[in-house]
Protein backbone atom coordinates (compact mmCIF):
# COMPACT_ATOMS: atom_id res chain seq x y z
CA UNK A 1 0.00 0.00 0.00
CA UNK A 2 2.74 1.75 -0.03
CA UNK A 3 3.17 2.26 -3.62
CA UNK A 4 3.60 4.95 -6.23
CA UNK A 5 0.55 3.82 -8.78
CA UNK A 6 -2.71 3.53 -7.39
CA UNK A 7 -6.30 3.03 -8.98
CA UNK A 8 -8.66 5.71 -8.27
CA UNK A 9 -12.26 5.89 -8.89
CA UNK A 10 -14.02 9.61 -8.74
CA UNK A 11 -16.16 11.43 -10.32
CA UNK A 12 -15.73 14.25 -12.41
CA UNK A 13 -17.96 16.62 -14.19
CA UNK A 14 -21.07 13.69 -13.16
CA UNK A 15 -19.04 11.17 -14.75
CA UNK A 16 -17.98 8.23 -13.03
CA UNK A 17 -14.11 7.90 -14.19
CA UNK A 18 -11.49 5.44 -12.93
CA UNK A 19 -7.65 5.21 -13.44
CA UNK A 20 -4.42 4.40 -12.58
CA UNK A 21 -2.41 7.31 -11.64
CA UNK A 22 1.33 8.21 -10.60
CA UNK A 23 0.94 9.20 -7.04
CA UNK A 24 2.91 12.48 -8.19
CA UNK A 25 0.52 13.49 -10.42
CA UNK A 26 -1.06 16.92 -9.53
CA UNK A 27 -5.19 17.27 -9.61
CA UNK A 28 -4.93 19.33 -12.47
CA UNK A 29 -2.41 17.22 -14.61
CA UNK A 30 -4.46 14.61 -14.03
CA UNK A 31 -7.35 16.87 -15.57
CA UNK A 32 -5.57 18.03 -18.49
CA UNK A 33 -3.62 15.10 -19.99
CA UNK A 34 -5.62 12.08 -18.34
CA UNK A 35 -9.37 13.74 -18.71
CA UNK A 36 -8.58 16.35 -21.91
CA UNK A 37 -10.28 18.65 -19.86
CA UNK A 38 -7.97 21.49 -20.52
CA UNK A 39 -10.10 24.17 -19.28
CA UNK A 40 -8.23 24.12 -15.91
CA UNK A 41 -4.85 26.04 -16.48
CA UNK A 42 -1.15 25.08 -15.47
CA UNK A 43 0.37 28.46 -14.26
CA UNK A 44 2.72 28.59 -11.26
CA UNK A 45 2.89 25.28 -10.05
CA UNK A 46 3.08 26.19 -6.56
CA UNK A 47 -0.25 27.61 -5.32
CA UNK A 48 0.57 31.23 -5.86
CA UNK A 49 -1.77 32.00 -8.75
CA UNK A 50 -4.83 30.35 -9.15
CA UNK A 51 -5.48 29.43 -12.33
CA UNK A 52 -5.35 25.58 -11.71
CA UNK A 53 -8.94 26.39 -9.26
CA UNK A 54 -11.28 23.54 -9.43
CA UNK A 55 -13.82 22.45 -6.94
CA UNK A 56 -12.95 19.33 -5.00
CA UNK A 57 -15.80 17.96 -3.04
CA UNK A 58 -17.72 20.94 -3.92
CA UNK A 59 -15.52 23.82 -2.62
CA UNK A 60 -12.47 25.22 -4.66
CA UNK A 61 -8.87 24.26 -4.23
CA UNK A 62 -5.62 24.39 -5.93
CA UNK A 63 -5.70 21.97 -8.71
CA UNK A 64 -1.78 21.85 -8.18
CA UNK A 65 -1.72 21.58 -4.56
CA UNK A 66 -3.66 18.69 -4.36
CA UNK A 67 -2.60 15.29 -6.08
CA UNK A 68 -4.99 13.04 -7.99
CA UNK A 69 -4.33 10.07 -6.17
CA UNK A 70 -6.02 11.50 -2.91
CA UNK A 71 -9.40 12.22 -5.07
CA UNK A 72 -9.98 8.73 -5.33
CA UNK A 73 -14.11 8.33 -4.17
CA UNK A 74 -14.09 12.16 -4.77
CA UNK A 75 -15.97 14.21 -6.59
CA UNK A 76 -14.73 17.29 -9.13
CA UNK A 77 -15.76 19.59 -10.80
CA UNK A 78 -13.69 21.91 -13.60
CA UNK A 79 -14.91 25.03 -15.18
CA UNK A 80 -16.17 22.81 -18.25
CA UNK A 81 -18.74 21.00 -16.17
CA UNK A 82 -19.81 24.09 -14.43
CA UNK A 83 -20.40 26.09 -17.46
CA UNK A 84 -22.44 23.38 -18.89
CA UNK A 85 -24.66 23.35 -16.06
CA UNK A 86 -25.23 27.12 -16.34
CA UNK A 87 -25.21 28.05 -12.95
CA UNK A 88 -22.66 30.70 -13.18
CA UNK A 89 -23.74 31.82 -17.00
CA UNK A 90 -24.65 34.79 -15.43
CA UNK A 91 -20.90 35.43 -13.99
CA UNK A 92 -19.71 34.54 -17.92
CA UNK A 93 -22.05 36.84 -19.32
CA UNK A 94 -20.94 40.04 -17.03
CA UNK A 95 -17.66 38.47 -17.22
CA UNK A 96 -17.85 39.06 -21.22
CA UNK A 97 -20.04 42.35 -21.09
CA UNK A 98 -17.62 44.16 -18.68
CA UNK A 99 -13.98 42.68 -20.54
CA UNK A 100 -13.37 41.20 -17.70
CA UNK A 101 -11.04 38.96 -19.21
CA UNK A 102 -8.56 39.73 -22.41
CA UNK A 103 -5.92 36.55 -22.81
CA UNK A 104 -8.58 34.22 -20.53
CA UNK A 105 -5.97 32.36 -19.14
CA UNK A 106 -6.77 33.22 -15.28
CA UNK A 107 -10.99 33.24 -16.18
CA UNK A 108 -11.65 29.80 -15.24
CA UNK A 109 -9.91 30.46 -11.98
CA UNK A 110 -11.77 33.31 -11.33
CA UNK A 111 -15.16 32.37 -12.50
CA UNK A 112 -14.90 29.22 -10.05
CA UNK A 113 -13.25 31.61 -7.14
CA UNK A 114 -16.13 34.19 -7.76
CA UNK A 115 -19.01 31.98 -7.92
CA UNK A 116 -18.34 30.18 -4.20
CA UNK A 117 -18.49 34.10 -2.80
CA UNK A 118 -21.59 34.73 -4.91
CA UNK A 119 -23.11 31.05 -3.43
CA UNK A 120 -22.54 32.18 0.03
CA UNK A 121 -25.45 34.75 -0.78
CA UNK A 122 -24.67 37.86 1.20
CA UNK A 123 -24.35 41.10 -0.61
CA UNK A 124 -20.07 41.40 -1.12
CA UNK A 125 -18.45 44.94 -0.93
CA UNK A 126 -16.24 45.60 -2.99
CA UNK A 127 -13.39 45.50 -0.41
CA UNK A 128 -14.51 41.90 0.31
CA UNK A 129 -14.52 40.30 -3.67
CA UNK A 130 -11.03 41.84 -4.10
CA UNK A 131 -10.10 39.99 -0.95
CA UNK A 132 -11.90 36.91 -1.73
CA UNK A 133 -10.14 36.99 -4.95
CA UNK A 134 -6.68 37.87 -3.88
CA UNK A 135 -5.59 34.10 -4.96
CA UNK A 136 -6.24 34.68 -8.24
CA UNK A 137 -3.65 36.25 -10.33
CA UNK A 138 -4.86 38.35 -13.73
CA UNK A 139 -2.14 40.09 -15.68
CA UNK A 140 -4.28 41.43 -18.43
CA UNK A 141 -7.08 43.36 -16.56
CA UNK A 142 -5.80 45.10 -13.60
CA UNK A 143 -8.73 43.29 -11.72
CA UNK A 144 -11.09 46.63 -11.73
CA UNK A 145 -13.19 44.97 -14.52
CA UNK A 146 -13.52 41.57 -13.01
CA UNK A 147 -14.58 43.40 -9.29
CA UNK A 148 -17.24 45.65 -11.41
CA UNK A 149 -18.71 41.85 -13.01
CA UNK A 150 -18.71 40.22 -9.82
CA UNK A 151 -20.38 42.97 -7.82
CA UNK A 152 -23.06 43.24 -11.05
CA UNK A 153 -23.50 39.65 -10.44
CA UNK A 154 -24.10 39.98 -6.55
CA UNK A 155 -26.72 42.67 -7.12
CA UNK A 156 -28.37 41.12 -9.74
CA UNK A 157 -29.12 37.92 -8.20
CA UNK A 158 -29.83 39.60 -4.60
CA UNK A 159 -32.66 41.33 -6.83
CA UNK A 160 -34.08 38.29 -8.27
CA UNK A 161 -32.49 35.02 -6.04
CA UNK B 1 7.97 21.72 -12.87
CA UNK B 2 6.90 18.06 -11.59
CA UNK B 3 7.48 16.44 -8.14
CA UNK B 4 10.42 13.88 -8.21
CA UNK B 5 8.30 10.19 -7.75
CA UNK B 6 7.42 9.19 -4.31
CA UNK B 7 5.14 6.12 -2.55
CA UNK B 8 1.49 6.89 -1.37
CA UNK B 9 -0.42 5.53 1.22
CA UNK B 10 -3.23 6.55 2.14
CA UNK B 11 -3.83 6.11 6.43
CA UNK B 12 -6.97 4.47 8.07
CA UNK B 13 -6.23 5.70 11.24
CA UNK B 14 -3.61 7.66 13.74
CA UNK B 15 -2.13 4.45 14.80
CA UNK B 16 -1.31 3.41 11.12
CA UNK B 17 0.06 6.41 10.06
CA UNK B 18 2.61 6.73 12.79
CA UNK B 19 3.11 2.55 12.57
CA UNK B 20 4.68 3.44 8.90
CA UNK B 21 6.00 6.98 9.99
CA UNK B 22 8.51 4.81 11.93
CA UNK B 23 9.07 1.98 9.41
CA UNK B 24 9.67 4.40 6.84
CA UNK B 25 12.64 6.77 7.57
CA UNK B 26 12.13 9.24 4.77
CA UNK B 27 8.67 9.63 4.65
CA UNK B 28 6.33 12.62 5.12
CA UNK B 29 2.72 13.29 6.23
CA UNK B 30 1.00 14.88 4.35
CA UNK B 31 -2.29 16.92 5.38
CA UNK B 32 -3.75 19.95 3.39
CA UNK B 33 -0.30 19.75 1.36
CA UNK B 34 -0.77 23.52 0.93
CA UNK B 35 2.83 23.83 1.20
CA UNK B 36 4.20 20.28 1.18
CA UNK B 37 2.87 19.78 -2.44
CA UNK B 38 4.57 23.25 -3.38
CA UNK B 39 7.83 21.94 -2.38
CA UNK B 40 7.04 18.49 -4.09
CA UNK B 41 6.26 20.51 -6.91
CA UNK B 42 9.56 22.51 -6.71
CA UNK B 43 11.54 19.60 -5.96
CA UNK B 44 12.77 21.59 -2.43
CA UNK B 45 11.36 18.40 -1.24
CA UNK B 46 11.92 14.51 -2.56
CA UNK B 47 10.55 12.35 0.26
CA UNK B 48 10.35 8.76 -0.39
CA UNK B 49 7.11 8.48 0.41
CA UNK B 50 3.80 10.47 1.45
CA UNK B 51 1.75 9.34 4.28
CA UNK B 52 -1.86 10.97 3.29
CA UNK B 53 -3.39 11.89 6.41
CA UNK B 54 -6.59 13.47 5.22
CA UNK B 55 -9.73 11.35 6.16
CA UNK B 56 -8.89 10.62 9.74
CA UNK B 57 -11.89 11.83 11.29
CA UNK B 58 -10.14 11.41 14.37
CA UNK B 59 -7.97 14.71 14.28
CA UNK B 60 -11.09 16.82 13.18
CA UNK B 61 -12.53 18.26 16.63
CA UNK B 62 -12.93 21.18 17.90
CA UNK B 63 -13.64 20.71 21.69
CA UNK B 64 -14.19 22.75 24.97
CA UNK B 65 -12.74 20.60 27.68
CA UNK B 66 -13.16 22.49 31.08
CA UNK B 67 -11.22 25.71 30.94
CA UNK B 68 -9.00 24.28 27.28
CA UNK B 69 -10.36 24.47 23.69
CA UNK B 70 -8.90 21.47 21.82
CA UNK B 71 -8.35 22.27 17.83
CA UNK B 72 -7.29 18.51 16.07
CA UNK B 73 -4.89 19.04 13.99
CA UNK B 74 -6.68 18.23 10.44
CA UNK B 75 -9.32 20.68 10.96
CA UNK B 76 -8.88 23.06 8.17
CA UNK B 77 -8.42 26.79 8.18
CA UNK B 78 -12.43 27.27 6.46
CA UNK B 79 -13.86 24.98 9.38
CA UNK B 80 -12.09 26.81 11.24
CA UNK B 81 -12.93 30.13 10.13
CA UNK B 82 -16.72 29.05 10.42
CA UNK B 83 -16.18 27.46 14.03
CA UNK B 84 -18.70 28.74 16.59
CA UNK B 85 -16.41 27.49 18.79
CA UNK B 86 -13.68 28.84 18.33
CA UNK B 87 -14.90 32.58 17.50
CA UNK B 88 -16.27 31.86 20.95
CA UNK B 89 -13.31 30.27 23.29
CA UNK B 90 -10.23 31.23 20.84
CA UNK B 91 -11.63 35.00 19.53
CA UNK B 92 -7.58 35.63 18.67
CA UNK B 93 -7.69 32.51 16.32
CA UNK B 94 -10.67 33.91 14.65
CA UNK B 95 -9.08 37.36 14.23
CA UNK B 96 -6.00 36.05 12.61
CA UNK B 97 -7.90 33.10 10.21
CA UNK B 98 -9.00 35.81 7.16
CA UNK B 99 -5.36 36.50 7.37
CA UNK B 100 -4.12 33.11 6.11
CA UNK B 101 -3.65 32.94 2.66
CA UNK B 102 -6.64 32.74 0.11
CA UNK B 103 -10.31 30.80 0.13
CA UNK B 104 -8.55 28.27 -1.92
CA UNK B 105 -6.12 27.55 0.36
CA UNK B 106 -7.76 28.27 3.06
CA UNK B 107 -10.43 25.23 2.27
CA UNK B 108 -7.79 22.79 2.01
CA UNK B 109 -4.76 23.88 4.73
CA UNK B 110 -4.71 22.29 8.34
CA UNK B 111 -4.15 24.27 11.14
CA UNK B 112 -1.56 21.50 12.43
CA UNK B 113 -0.34 21.64 9.39
CA UNK B 114 0.38 25.25 9.45
CA UNK B 115 1.92 24.96 13.01
CA UNK B 116 3.89 21.96 11.94
CA UNK B 117 5.36 24.07 9.55
CA UNK B 118 6.53 26.80 11.00
CA UNK B 119 6.57 29.89 8.26
CA UNK B 120 8.45 32.04 10.81
CA UNK B 121 5.55 34.95 8.87
CA UNK B 122 2.84 32.82 9.50
CA UNK B 123 -0.17 33.70 11.59
CA UNK B 124 -1.02 30.51 13.64
CA UNK B 125 2.50 29.98 15.84
CA UNK B 126 2.38 33.42 16.73
CA UNK B 127 -0.99 32.96 18.11
CA UNK B 128 -0.46 29.83 19.97
CA UNK B 129 2.86 32.14 21.17
CA UNK B 130 0.50 34.42 22.48
CA UNK B 131 -2.44 32.36 24.17
CA UNK B 132 0.19 29.71 25.87
CA UNK B 133 -1.29 26.99 24.06
CA UNK B 134 0.13 23.80 24.31
CA UNK B 135 1.02 21.46 20.82
CA UNK B 136 -0.15 17.53 21.15
CA UNK B 137 2.62 15.34 19.99
CA UNK B 138 2.28 11.37 19.14
CA UNK B 139 4.68 9.19 17.86
CA UNK B 140 4.47 5.18 17.42
CA UNK B 141 5.61 5.20 21.38
CA UNK B 142 3.30 7.64 22.61
CA UNK B 143 2.12 11.12 23.30
CA UNK B 144 3.54 14.05 24.51
CA UNK B 145 2.85 17.90 25.51
CA UNK B 146 4.81 20.59 24.28
CA UNK B 147 4.67 24.40 25.57
CA UNK B 148 4.33 26.91 22.31
CA UNK B 149 7.22 28.65 23.93
CA UNK B 150 9.34 25.31 23.22
CA UNK B 151 7.70 24.32 20.01
CA UNK B 152 9.15 27.08 17.49
CA UNK B 153 12.76 26.05 17.81
CA UNK B 154 14.19 27.57 14.56
CA UNK B 155 13.55 28.92 10.74
CA UNK B 156 11.24 25.96 9.98
CA UNK B 157 12.30 23.89 12.71
CA UNK B 158 10.31 22.71 15.69
CA UNK B 159 9.81 20.03 18.40
CA UNK B 160 8.46 17.52 16.21
CA UNK B 161 11.31 14.72 15.43
CA UNK B 162 11.54 11.93 13.32
CA UNK B 163 8.28 9.83 13.64
CA UNK B 164 6.10 12.53 15.04
CA UNK B 165 2.83 13.72 14.27
CA UNK B 166 1.22 16.88 15.37
CA UNK B 167 -2.19 15.61 16.67
CA UNK B 168 -4.28 18.68 18.25
CA UNK B 169 -3.39 22.03 19.71
CA UNK B 170 -5.06 22.98 22.92
CA UNK B 171 -5.45 26.91 24.20
CA UNK B 172 -6.94 27.88 27.36
CA UNK B 173 -10.69 29.29 26.55
CA UNK B 174 -11.06 32.90 26.52
CA UNK B 175 -12.58 34.66 29.78
CA UNK B 176 -14.90 37.91 30.32
CA UNK B 177 -11.79 39.60 31.62
CA UNK B 178 -9.38 38.44 28.20
CA UNK B 179 -8.67 41.07 25.35
CA UNK B 180 -7.12 40.19 22.25
CA UNK B 181 -5.43 42.24 19.21
CA UNK B 182 -4.28 40.89 15.96
CA UNK B 183 -2.80 42.90 12.93
CA UNK B 184 -0.64 42.45 10.08
CA UNK B 185 0.99 44.30 7.37
CA UNK B 186 1.38 42.32 3.76
CA UNK B 187 1.43 43.59 0.18
CA UNK B 188 -1.48 42.27 -0.87
CA UNK B 189 -4.62 40.19 1.37
CA UNK B 190 -3.11 36.81 1.84
CA UNK B 191 0.20 37.41 1.81
CA UNK B 192 2.76 36.50 4.39
CA UNK B 193 3.03 38.89 6.28
CA UNK B 194 6.07 42.00 6.65
CA UNK B 195 5.43 41.79 9.93
CA UNK B 196 2.55 40.69 12.34
CA UNK B 197 1.15 40.73 15.82
CA UNK B 198 -0.63 38.71 17.82
CA UNK B 199 -1.31 39.81 21.27
CA UNK B 200 -3.54 37.92 24.52
CA UNK B 201 -4.48 40.15 27.63
CA UNK B 202 -6.04 40.24 30.30
CA UNK B 203 -7.92 43.56 31.96
CA UNK B 204 -8.47 44.24 35.41
CA UNK B 205 -9.29 47.84 37.17
CA UNK B 206 -5.70 48.93 37.43
CA UNK B 207 -5.44 48.06 33.07
CA UNK B 208 -3.77 45.16 31.37
CA UNK B 209 -2.24 42.56 32.79
CA UNK B 210 -0.65 39.25 31.74
CA UNK B 211 0.29 40.88 28.49
CA UNK B 212 1.90 38.10 25.75
CA UNK B 213 3.45 40.04 22.76
CA UNK B 214 3.79 37.48 19.97
CA UNK B 215 5.62 39.10 16.60
CA UNK B 216 5.84 37.21 13.94
CA UNK B 217 7.83 37.44 10.36
CA UNK B 218 10.45 39.51 12.02
CA UNK B 219 12.62 36.48 12.98
CA UNK B 220 13.16 33.01 12.51
CA UNK B 221 10.60 32.25 14.80
CA UNK B 222 7.38 33.86 16.31
CA UNK B 223 8.83 35.93 19.10
CA UNK B 224 7.71 37.25 22.23
CA UNK B 225 8.07 41.16 22.73
CA UNK B 226 8.86 40.84 26.65
CA UNK B 227 10.19 44.49 27.05
CA UNK B 228 7.08 45.75 25.41
CA UNK B 229 4.96 43.51 27.63
CA UNK B 230 6.26 44.89 30.79
CA UNK B 231 6.00 48.33 29.40
CA UNK B 232 2.49 48.02 28.84
CA UNK B 233 1.47 46.44 32.53
CA UNK B 234 3.76 49.63 33.60
CA UNK B 235 1.53 51.96 31.56
CA UNK B 236 4.62 53.43 29.93
CA UNK B 237 5.80 53.85 26.15
CA UNK B 238 5.68 50.13 24.64
CA UNK B 239 6.97 51.17 21.35
CA UNK B 240 9.92 52.45 23.01
CA UNK B 241 10.29 49.73 24.56
CA UNK B 242 9.98 47.48 21.49
CA UNK B 243 13.54 48.61 20.37
CA UNK B 244 15.24 46.28 23.28
CA UNK B 245 12.96 43.15 21.65
CA UNK B 246 13.14 43.55 18.42
CA UNK B 247 15.97 42.77 15.91
CA UNK B 248 14.94 41.91 12.65
CA UNK B 249 16.83 41.16 9.28
CA UNK B 250 15.60 43.17 6.21
CA UNK B 251 14.30 41.07 3.28
CA UNK B 252 13.20 41.39 -0.58
CA UNK B 253 10.00 42.70 0.89
CA UNK B 254 10.80 45.22 3.56
CA UNK B 255 14.64 46.41 5.12
CA UNK B 256 14.92 45.75 8.58
CA UNK B 257 14.62 49.78 9.88
CA UNK B 258 11.06 49.29 7.56
CA UNK B 259 10.42 46.29 9.66
CA UNK B 260 11.34 47.57 13.05
CA UNK B 261 9.12 51.00 12.22
CA UNK B 262 6.18 48.77 11.10
CA UNK B 263 6.08 46.67 13.95
CA UNK B 264 5.34 49.90 16.31
CA UNK B 265 2.56 50.76 13.88
CA UNK B 266 1.22 47.44 14.28
CA UNK B 267 1.99 47.36 17.99
CA UNK B 268 0.26 51.29 18.61
CA UNK B 269 -2.68 49.30 16.43
CA UNK B 270 -3.59 46.07 19.03
CA UNK B 271 -2.54 48.11 21.77
CA UNK B 272 -6.00 49.96 21.03
CA UNK B 273 -7.70 46.73 20.10
CA UNK B 274 -6.38 45.15 23.44
CA UNK B 275 -7.77 48.38 25.55
CA UNK B 276 -11.45 48.05 23.77
CA UNK B 277 -13.80 45.51 25.85
CA UNK B 278 -14.71 42.26 24.04
CA UNK B 279 -18.01 42.26 22.19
Amino acid sequence: MTERFHDIALTVNGEAVRERVDARKTLVDFLREDLSLTGSHVGCEHGVCGACTVRLDGVIVRGCLTLAVQCDGATVETIEGVSDLGTIADLQAAFQARNALQCGFCTPGMLLTAAELLDAGAMPSREKIREHLSGNYCRCTGYHAIVDAVEAVARARAKHP
Amino acid sequence: MKPAPFGFAKARSVDQALALLSEHADARLLAGGQSLIATLNMRLSAPALLIDINGLDELTHIKVTGDTLEIGALVRHAQAERSGEIARHAPLIALALPHIAHPAIRNRGTIGGSIAYADPAAELPACLLALGAEIEIANATGTRTVAAEDFFTGLFETALGLGDMLTAVRVPVARPESRYGFAELARRHGDYALVGLAAAARHDCKGLRDVRLAFFGVDATPVRARAAEAAVERGEDAAAALAHDLNPDGDVHASAAAKKHLAGVLLRRVLAQLAEPRP
